[in-house]
């Protein structure tokens, strides 16, 4: 703990009233639509452990929703995130679940747009910070600190050599790689977290590669 | 660049030659990789946030609050019509406190300082005496990072939050926090600030984190007007030459040792304290009854 933040010491500038109950639930319903890529229609959230328990007193579902309509965990329209979605026309409900020995403040979200689905599910870690862990059940970390590339391609010698290219050619440099796959030589996810944010080109590029089915940009938030 | 304790932080300040403001400056702008200008750009920000935290809070009726409601409101009517003890001073910290403590209960925007249960305290203590001294923006700029240089001490030798050690860990470093600023404001040393510092946590000893029904409500928004008041006590008593006699890094360190001898049900946890007096256990089965999920 050599390294402490100052504004993590005098900070985060958010909306109440708790950091990991409203903060950190505002930033995983913003990671969801990021993560969608698009106007985020539908939306079924599970709650698990502490978040089941106190949701109501931390307002933790008036935070995943504003944050699932692309607000920031300062955003003075928060309170008003219901009336907003009803607006929106964001359908969504909310469960309780058991997750199992996951972090207490996790969450699972589903959400649909007009073209995609996700299912992903993070924890609010403290401060305001979070953890996106699983993403279309492969085992991922996200923390939002870092522009993600996330691609879904083949399990096949070669793929992940060509994406980490395509990201070299665009001058983009790598901080963290992680790929996770269910079995082998089926389905399998990279996440490659960058220091640079990744241009439309690099995406596009990545796209185009042989055995690579489909791509998500995610800046960071 | 490290900050590990007061004493090394001070031992920094001397060596380079710097006041305290510019090393922290200088610290978390090598931890960030920033240029000193966009740090100092940054606690601007966290200025402006926290001045607006008390207008709005002042203004707060507690709309989506759900035990607290209105407190800033309250003690502004009060001060007008003259019902309040004490001097001007006194009066308006009780305000600007319990304003943008109120205000994080209804969802309003605050700084978390150090955290989201205790954003009132700082703004709370600093504003007013800085509205009394008359100081400039860049001076108050200047105690913010004093007040961050003492929340990085004591962040690298103990907890920050009330799960791991208690409303001690929240109002009293956000307290030292403030009597470090405020103590910086009026003119003191760096030995001043930290003197300051410890003393306003010596005062938190002990103190648990019991909030009713898991809501930040009560106690939390009043504790945060008591930690305010108790900053400048600490200040006013150092600055009278009164020592603090155990040393900041000291006490934190029995901060942190009072935190692991301190039951979870006292952590956060709403399993004692006023959590589980006959009236918390009754708002916590209404707030239930009112909210669950299962229905």
């Amino acid at each position: 703990m050599a390294h402490i933040g100052l504004f993590d010491i005098v900070g985060p500038i958010m909306v109440g009233p708790s950091s990991s109950h409203t903060a950190g639930a505002v930033r995983l319903g913003l990671a969801a639509s990021r993560i969608l890529g698009e106007r985020v229609q539908r939306a079924q959230i599970f709650l698990h452990g502490s978040f089941a328990a106190t949701y109501w007193g931390h307002r933790t579902d008036v935070a995943v929703i504003a944050g699932l309509l692309g607000m920031g965990m300062a955003d003075p329209e928060i309170p008003r995130a219901f009336e907003l979605a009803e607006q929106a026309g964001l359908i969504y409900s909310f469960q309780s679940t058991d997750l199992g020995d996951v972090h207490p403040n996790s969450v699972r979200m589903k959400v649909w747009g007009s073209h995609e689905m996700v299912d992903l599910i993070g924890a609010s870690i403290g401060g305001g910070r979070i953890n996106i862990y699983s993403i279309d059940g492969f085992d991922v970390s996200v923390d939002g600190s870092y522009s993600v590339l996330i691609t879904r391609h083949r399990d096949e010698p070669g793929i992940i050599a060509e994406i980490t290219r395509v990201l070299a050619l665009y001058n983009i440099n790598i901080a963290f790689l992680d790929v996770s796959r269910k079995v082998r030589g089926l389905d399998a996810l990279l996440i490659a977290q960058t220091d640079d944010p990744i241009p439309k080109e690099a995406v596009e590029h990545v796209l185009q590669l042989r055995g690579v089915m489909a791509v998500r940009n995610l800046p960071c938030f | 660049m490290e900050i590990s304790s007061a004493v090394q932080l001070q031992e920094l300040c001397s060596s380079k030659k710097k006041a305290l403001p510019e090393i922290i400056a200088e610290y978390e702008a090598f931890r960030a990789s920033k240029t000193t200008e966009q740090v100092r750009k940054d606690m601007a920000q966290i200025l402006a946030v926290m001045r607006s935290s008390v207008e709005e809070g002042i203004k707060d009726k507690g709309e989506y609050a759900h035990i607290v409601k209105g407190y800033g409101v309250r003690v502004k009517d009060a001060i007008g019509q003259g019902k309040l003890l004490g001097d001007g001073l006194l009066q308006k910290v009780i305000l600007y406190s319990l304003a943008v403590a109120q205000h994080n209960a209804s969802l309003g925007r605050i700084v978390a300082c150090p955290t989201a249960g205790s954003c009132g305290v700082v703004p709370g203590a600093l504003l007013p005496i800085a509205e009394e001294l008359g100081s400039t923006n860049d001076e108050l700029i200047d105690a913010l990072f004093v007040m961050g240089g003492v929340g990085i001490v004591s962040a690298s030798q103990g907890p920050i939050s009330g799960a791991e050690g208690g409303c001690q860990a929240e109002c009293g470093v956000a307290s030292a926090m403030a009597a470090g600023a405020i103590t910086y404001l009026a003119g003191g040393t760096n030995e001043a600030v930290f003197d300051a510092a410890s003393l306003a946590l010596q005062s938190h000893l002990g103190l648990v984190c019991d909030p009713i029904a898991s809501l930040v409500e009560v106690p939390c928004v009043t504790r945060n007007a008591t930690s305010a008041v108790n900053a400048i006590v600490a200040s006013n008593m150092v600055l009278a030459g009164i020592p603090a006699v155990v040393p900041f890094d000291e006490t934190v360190a029995a901060m942190k040792a009072v935190g692991r001898a301190m039951p979870e049900t006292l952590r956060e946890t709403s399993q004692g304290g006023l959590a589980v007096t006959p009236t918390g256990r009754r708002i916590f089965k209404e707030m239930r009854r009112k909210y669950s999920l299962e229905n």
